[in-house]
């Protein structure tokens, strides 16, 4: 068959490679109809994720038909199927718990040993993504080899063009979770970094849970005229200081919950970006990550911070890799004072004398 | 002075006279090298021990292991694969075992790569089972062995922890997985 594969740094090719076969009892074969490029896969394109191999077919969204099952597969010839980027056993207690990403099967065993050193624990396998990941073969393929097919693949219903269902692979439920990590609360102000297809998904998800605005930063004007057909106010950052314009957008405050959907490679001539640039040249660092830096230096007190969008960096990886929630914050004593004091009577009243 | 004992298990101790100890505390100890690792599957513990327990059955998920023969119910033979496509084998004998809870071997006197170490099932709640692989053994030839073995990815520590990830993956999922599109290359990474 033909596939899109990596050969190094800014170099990708379509070669001619063996087609994919059945190896597990719960295997499927795709063949591909449609596939997306990911702003992620830029990132491979970019050389700024380790543990690529020469020859490593990419693409992590995609859907097709199923050609052949494996016995243990439940899907049967002939469907048309979405398959989700994530490769999930299923059966595992992260599985269990619907933290598919998480997956404690879906990796190989061989492999996990470079997700624990880089990040304490391995995640579940990806298509088209590293050895970090599996070390799969992606989707940018007339056929690809879909593992644990009865977990992932969903089946399109009829009537549905290839084009209305696509990104359920990635992107429509990376900005959906995106917006729910952000725990917005009804009349909410959410500032959504990156007007990407994932940011403007985050758009539209943030005001179906309740955003009263949603503000949208951006620097492609077209990207954030689709942000304001979608309901969102918007800030061209090459135009306006987005810091100032947020808090003068929102009284003083800052937005209520921040999502950043642009990640590990940050546009814009910013002092932290060139920074990182050149580390990331000299291999000192590994990415650039001004809207992050950004996003949670304009969050109102207390607010929410959603980073949906990739990170490599040594300090924030094993946080996002593993999808880990850390609550900083100095106690907000008024309160947690009187409860502990409460508590502290209370025990000393039912210790035994 | 006794010291301030911690609840951290003897494996991974930075103390080189602890691990000596618990090597020492091993019945039948064959080696002066130890590691341990535990994993946590989502099955019950007879479940796990069952298979186990059929050591025929563990080259499924052991990737260095070509074949394990039953001589009796407490006596193996074990034919494993060694760097540079050779093999070594040696018999074992099983020196304790609590149904369901624990196994514990030993090679005898004569085996090449002298090992020996146990395996425990206990029970994790609604997570299912911890594993836990506790071996003793000697690297093979001294440290240019380990070096070579670990260029192999044949080196005990890095095997046991893939084992057990293996039996893990097949407990809880009933296949091993792996990245291959082909069964070619899948031959080739088994290799």
């Amino acid at each position: 068959m033909r596939a899109l594969t990596w050969h190094g740094k800014h170099d990708v090719r379509v070669d001619t490679v063996d087609d994919p076969e059945i190896l597990n009892p719960r295997d499927a074969i795709i063949k591909i109809s449609s596939t997306a490029i990911c702003g992620s896969d830029l990132h491979l394109y970019d050389g700024f994720i380790p543990t690529m191999k020469a020859g490593d077919i990419l693409g992590h969204e995609f859907m097709g038909e199923v050609v052949e099952t494996g016995p243990g597969s439940t899907l049967v010839k002939g469907q048309r199927v979405v398959v989700p980027f994530t490769i999930a056993c299923g059966s595992c207690y992260h599985c269990g718990k619907h933290q598919y990403s998480a997956c404690d099967n879906g990796n190989p065993a061989d492999n996990q040993d470079i997700g624990m050193e880089l990040y304490g624990q391995p995640m579940s396998g990806l298509f088209g993504y590293s050895h970090l990941t599996g070390g799969y073969a992606g989707g940018q393929a007339e056929y690809v080899r879909v593992p644990f097919s009865d977990v992932g693949p969903i089946v399109v219903p009829e009537g549905l063009d290839d084009d209305e269902v696509l990104f359920l692979s990635d992107i429509l439920p990376t900005g959906w979770q995106a917006a729910e990590n952000a725990d917005i609360e009804p009349g909410d102000t959410v500032a959504v970094w990156g007007c990407g297809p994932v940011g403007l998904f985050a758009v539209q998800s943030a005001f179906l849970m309740g955003a009263a605005r949603v503000i949208a930063i951006d620097h492609f004007p077209r990207r954030l005229e689709l942000a304001r057909k979608f309901g969102a106010e918007t800030i061209n950052f090459e135009e306006s200081k987005t810091y100032e314009a947020l808090m003068e957008m929102t009284g003083g405050i800052g937005p209520d919950a921040v999502i950043d959907a642009v990640g590990l490679e940050a546009h814009g001539f910013f002092v932290d970006n060139v920074v990182d640039q050149i580390k990331a040249s000299t291999f000192l660092g590994t990415d650039r990550i001004h809207s992050i830096r950004q996003a949670i230096v304009a969050c109102r007190k207390g607010g929410r911070v959603s980073m949906a969008a990739s990170s490599t960096s040594s300090r924030s990886a094993p946080s996002w890799k593993r999808g880990l929630r850390s609550r900083p914050g100095r106690p907000a004593c008024s309160t947690t004072c009187q409860v502990c004091s409460t508590r502290s009577s209370k025990a000393r009243s039912t210790r035994p004398s | 002075m006794a010291s301030v004992r911690d609840d951290a298990p003897p494996t991974t101790s930075k103390s080189r006279e602890t691990r000596n100890s618990a090597v020492d505390a091993f019945p039948q100890d064959r080696g002066d090298t130890l590691i341990g690792r535990s994993v946590t599957i989502n099955r019950p513990r007879a479940e796990l021990y069952a298979y186990w327990r059929d050591f025929a059955r563990l080259p499924t998920f052991m990737e260095n292991v070509e074949r394990v023969e039953m001589l009796s119910p407490t006596r193996s033979h074990w034919v494993v694969k060694a760097p540079g496509g050779k093999t070594v084998e040696w018999d074992a004998l099983v020196t304790e075992e609590r149904e369901g809870e624990l196994i514990a071997w030993a090679s005898t006197e004569d085996a090449d790569v002298p090992n020996s170490g146990r395996i425990e099932f206990r029970d994790a709640g609604a997570r299912g089972t911890i594993v836990t692989a506790t071996i003793v053994y000697d690297p093979p030839a001294g440290l240019v062995g380990k070096i070579i073995a670990k260029m192999f990815q044949r080196e005990p520590a890095i095997q046991a922890r893939r084992d057990l990830r293996r039996f893990k993956q097949l407990m809880e999922t009933g296949e091993v997985a792996t990245s291959s599109r082909t069964r070619a290359q899948l031959q080739e990474e088994k290799a």
